[in-house]
């Protein structure tokens, strides 16, 4: 926090910066959560307890995180792979698949979630071929992974892409000349240059993935205890007028998804501490 | 080790970058190629180090061909003018890097690395830096790390490519004095690239200076500056004074003067006569004059006092560069006519060069 300790900055306005970041934060961010909080405790230590710990709940919250973290590292791996064949390679159409790569940005989930379906059903166009191997994809947990991997994807390309660009040819021929192989190169040099803004699309890909709704519902069946993500139970609880019941799963899910991302934030700060920012 | 060039060509495409040089590297020596940006120095620096490939042409270690042989294979070290450090490791760890990244069998124990990287960190006077990453170095630091670096893998021959190019002045000057120290005690064959004729001639034991793609002259720093061989050479290695002129029977005719010319077998012909400001004495005697001039400008902060005059005979100005013994004796001032007498002119006539 270095900001604090400079007493004089170039940059007028630190006082009334901050003063606006965190009014906006608490406003925005902070204040329909403290509400969601404050809603849930009337139900009381044990009634909150009584409501999250039913089994129904707990594979629900294992499904939506599990496949949420399935997804998004799929993401990370396939994800840098796009990224470094639109960075390195020239071919045909290049402009094209970039621009692909936004579209799952731009769709309604809603339509992803269809389309999905109908390719994956059992009489889809992928389904059909998938059924008698004894792979089900639509409403079942692969399903709700195909849809997030889906919504997760452009996060991570967009994300590593600018970092492949930027990164100085140089650093390949000095590593070169000092004998390392091509394998060594991408392992010691890119890689861990680009390790940051991976774990950040990784970062973004994951938390989409946990609030995702749309795309998965269609995909997903719904079926309890099996194909059930945590958002379709609070859903259900609002729809039968539990509010109390709602709000306390959303806190639980509120909770583990803080908690994950003060995890990867500390990787990060780890990660850009090697890279000498400090 | 020793390199030999040969016929070297490269283009690309339409640029003619490298057009049949042929140069011959000794061992141990200290080499520096000079010239404007877009001559062909770093590409014939990148050739060496296999970084390119040329369109024809071989290059030659220690007699052997070694034009097809991968840059990982060559054994240089090479500096690039941005360092190009890895930002996510140590001092330490890039220092170490050429030696972590050797296949099992001949990589050196955990230990034989610490020693060695602690050996040339002590060499490039950094070993107190070890555990830093680079973002933390200054620009002199991180090119001395960088340096240590390539040496760490024991090159047989050293690259340096601007090597000093993106530092400030001071720091400039204590480097290559520092790399030039440095090579009197390692004695690897090095090549540095610059376009900096101060810094070429300060550090190296021989200079190539390069123009189109072609070597306009190569020698050593004095011979180069003393009898620069085409008008390009005596132009880039430092501010010179241009006047046209006319050989004939021996010397050489500028407007209503006349000089001697130190090689008779000068043709006659158009000529091109170069003087330093340095080699200029300002006289009020017309006697072995080149020229006449109008003194318009007087610089004289320092040892060396610096006069522009204006010629009598046509608009171009002149750099005169006097001691302020000279100065003082001669009393100039603003508006004083002198006369420009040459202690030492380089002519060129027109097609084909004589001295």
């Amino acid at each position: 926090m270095n900001l604090f300790n400079k007493k004089h900055s170039v940059l007028p306005g630190f006082g009334l910066g901050l003063g606006y970041t965190l009014f906006w934060l608490c406003l925005i961010v902070l204040l329909p959560l403290l509400a969601l909080v404050l809603k849930s405790s009337e139900l009381g230590w044990q009634g909150f307890w009584e409501t999250v710990s039913t089994d129904r709940v707990i594979a629900s919250l294992k499904l939506s995180f599990g496949a949420s973290l399935v997804a998004a590292l799929i993401n990370a791996l396939f994800g840098f792979l796009v990224a470094w064949v639109l960075v390195r390679y020239s071919f045909p159409g290049k402009r094209f698949v970039d621009a692909l790569v936004d579209l799952p940005f731009a769709l309604p989930t809603a339509v992803a979630g269809i389309a999905l379906t109908t390719l994956y059903a059992p009489n889809g166009w992928f389904g059909q071929y998938l059924e008698p191997l004894g792979i089900k994809v639509a409403f079942t947990p692969i399903g709700i992974m195909v849809a997030l991997t889906f919504i997760g994807l452009p996060f991570v390309v967009r994300t590593v892409q600018p970092v492949l660009q930027d990164l100085e040819a140089e650093l390949e021929e000095a590593a070169t000349c000092l004998g390392a192989n091509r394998w060594q190169i991408f392992q010691r040099v890119i890689f861990p240059a680009t390790l940051p803004a991976l774990l950040t699309g990784f970062t973004l890909a994951l938390a989409r993935a946990t609030g995702e709704f749309g795309s998965v519902i269609f995909i997903a069946g719904n079926i309890p205890m099996v194909s059930e993500i945590t958002p379709l139970l609070i859903i259900g609880k609002l729809e039968q007028y539990d509010y109390l019941g709602a709000t306390a799963i959303a806190v639980v899910m509120l909770m583990i998804s803080f908690v994950m991302l003060l995890l990867i934030n500390g990787i990060q700060w780890w990660a850009g501490r090697r890279h000498g920012i400090r | 080790m020793s390199i030999d060039i040969r016929n070297v060509r490269k283009t690309f495409g339409d640029f003619i970058a490298l057009e049949n040089i042929n140069l011959d590297i000794a061992s141990g020596e200290l080499l520096a190629l000079l010239g404007p940006s877009g001559c062909g120095k770093t590409t014939l620096l990148r050739i060496i180090a296999g970084l390119e490939t040329p369109d024809s042409g071989q290059i030659l270690f220690h007699g052997e061909d070694a034009t097809d042989r991968h840059v990982s294979e060559r054994q240089v070290g090479f500096v690039f003018q941005h360092y190009a450090l890895f930002r996510h490791m140590t001092v330490f760890d890039n220092v170490a890097f050429g030696l972590s990244v050797r296949p099992r069998r001949s990589r050196p124990s955990k230990e034989e690395i610490r020693e060695r990287v602690m050996k040339l960190l002590k060499l490039v006077q950094l070993d107190w830096l070890a555990d830093a990453y680079p973002a933390q170095l200054s620009g002199g630091q991180r090119q001395r790390i960088a340096l240590a670096r390539s040496l760490a893998v024991e090159p047989r021959v050293l690259l340096l490519d601007e090597p000093f190019g993106a530092l400030d002045a001071k720091v400039r000057k204590d480097l290559r004095r520092w790399l030039r120290r440095l090579h009197d005690e390692m004695h690897i064959t090095s090549v540095f690239v610059t376009h900096d004729q101060e810094e070429a001639l300060e550090v190296s034991d021989r200079v190539v200076v390069m123009n189109h793609g072609r070597i306009e002259q190569a020698g050593r720093p004095d011979e180069i500056y003393e009898t620069p061989a085409t008008p390009f050479v005596t132009q880039f290695l430092g501010d010179v004074n241009l006047f046209h002129g006319r050989v004939d029977a021996g010397q050489v005719a500028i407007g209503d003067y006349a000089h001697p010319i130190a090689d008779p077998s000068a043709t006659d012909g158009a000529a091109k006569v170069y003087v330093r400001p340095h080699d200029i004495e300002l006289s009020r005697e017309p006697g072995a004059a080149l020229a006449s001039g109008t003194i318009e400008h007087i610089h004289a902060v320092g040892p060396i006092v610096r006069v522009e005059l204006k010629r009598d005979d046509s608009d171009t100005y002149i750099d005169a560069a006097l001691t302020k013994e000279q100065y003082q004796s001669l009393r100039l001032m603003l508006g004083d006519q002198v006369y420009i007498r040459p202690r030492k002119v380089a002519v060129f006539v027109d097609e084909g060069a004589h001295i």
